[in-house]
């Protein structure tokens, strides 16, 4: 039994032949809006996985801090550069 | 060694652009969405045992008048406490340490509070500035004396804040220089700042907790003599 055709648009990541990727890159939303929208829907989905269920432990937020830890060393970066130890200043 | 020791106090950037909403909106994306469920899981449960305690507290010595404040006062509470320890975590940008921060936050509720105490009550609330039973010569200088700690309210609650989180994280900055420089020549020697470090670390979490409190209880109590 034949699936049905989905769009391009809306297919996800995982279910894109290698040979349509670019195609489905161009497809994709890169207004504000859709960028925002982009991040929100990750965001949610590790949220709803890790966070928002149950049996919560420490895991998701550790996880979560970890990435927020990582993401602000690289936004510091170019302050904390001066910072190395050296041994002749 | 560093350059500046005022560095680590310097907003994140990408690229040029400054990341200082995102590092704000940091609490609204570790707050759970409230849900209809009877029976919710263990983060949101948590969170709205932690919610209804604040707002209960925060409530208690309020008039009804004040109850209107509720949502604010404890979503006040909820991000400047989330601020605080986010920013003990290493390389966290902590918004509180800047001035324009806490004053954004401390000038218009100080402002607001005023203006409803004399709008709504406006002898009561002038009455306010001139304590009980003052001999009557020095009822003139006193008055003075109350509107000056009246207007110095902001100014107060804003730099308290910011103060207190840029002082502590200074101080945790200076003792692990010294303790990092030691710790590969004399190691005997950087056992003092280490522990040193390990208590500040314990006191500047306390700090930033109570500093939330602070804050937040202050403008209810500014709350409560104008309502």
């Amino acid at each position: 039994m034949a699936d049905k055709v989905v769009p391009i648009k809306e297919q996800k990541l995982m279910d894109v032949k290698l040979g349509q990727l670019p195609s489905w890159l161009a497809a994709r939303d890169y207004s504000a809006q859709g960028i925002f929208l982009g991040f929100k829907a990750g965001y949610d989905r590790f949220f709803n996985k890790y966070i928002n269920v149950k049996n919560a432990g420490i895991g998701g937020f550790a996880m979560l801090m970890t990435g927020y830890v990582i993401l602000s060393y690289t936004w510091s970066y170019s302050h904390l550069k001066t910072e190395r130890i050296r041994k002749y200043h | 060694m560093m350059t500046n020791l005022f560095n680590q106090f310097e907003i994140p950037q990408m690229f040029g652009t400054k990341m200082t909403l995102i590092t704000l909106l940091l609490p609204l994306m570790l707050t759970p969405q409230p849900t209809n469920r009877l029976s919710t899981n263990r983060t949101y449960t948590l969170t709205k045992w932690m919610l209804k305690e604040i707002t209960k507290h925060l409530m208690l010595p309020t008039s009804k008048n004040g109850f209107k404040w509720a949502p604010l006062l404890t979503s006040l509470l909820l991000m400047l406490l989330t601020l605080n320890i986010v920013g003990m975590f290493p390389y966290t940008f902590t918004p509180t340490t800047q001035l324009s921060v806490n004053m954004a936050l401390a000038l218009p509720l100080w402002l607001a509070t005023v203006l409803i105490g004399l709008r709504t009550q406006p002898t009561k609330s002038m009455a306010h500035l001139l304590p009980e039973g003052t001999p009557t010569l020095l009822i003139p200088t006193l008055i003075v004396i109350e509107s000056i700690s009246l207007l110095i309210r902001p100014i107060a609650l804003g730099v308290r804040l910011t103060a207190n989180l840029t002082a502590g994280h200074l101080l945790l900055q200076l003792i692990s220089t010294a303790a990092l420089s030691t710790i590969k020549m004399i190691p005997t020697l950087s056992l003092l700042p280490t522990v040193l470090l390990i208590l500040l670390m314990v006191l500047e979490f306390a700090v930033a907790i109570i500093q939330a409190y602070v804050f937040t209880l202050l403008t209810c109590l500014y709350l409560q003599e104008n309502t």
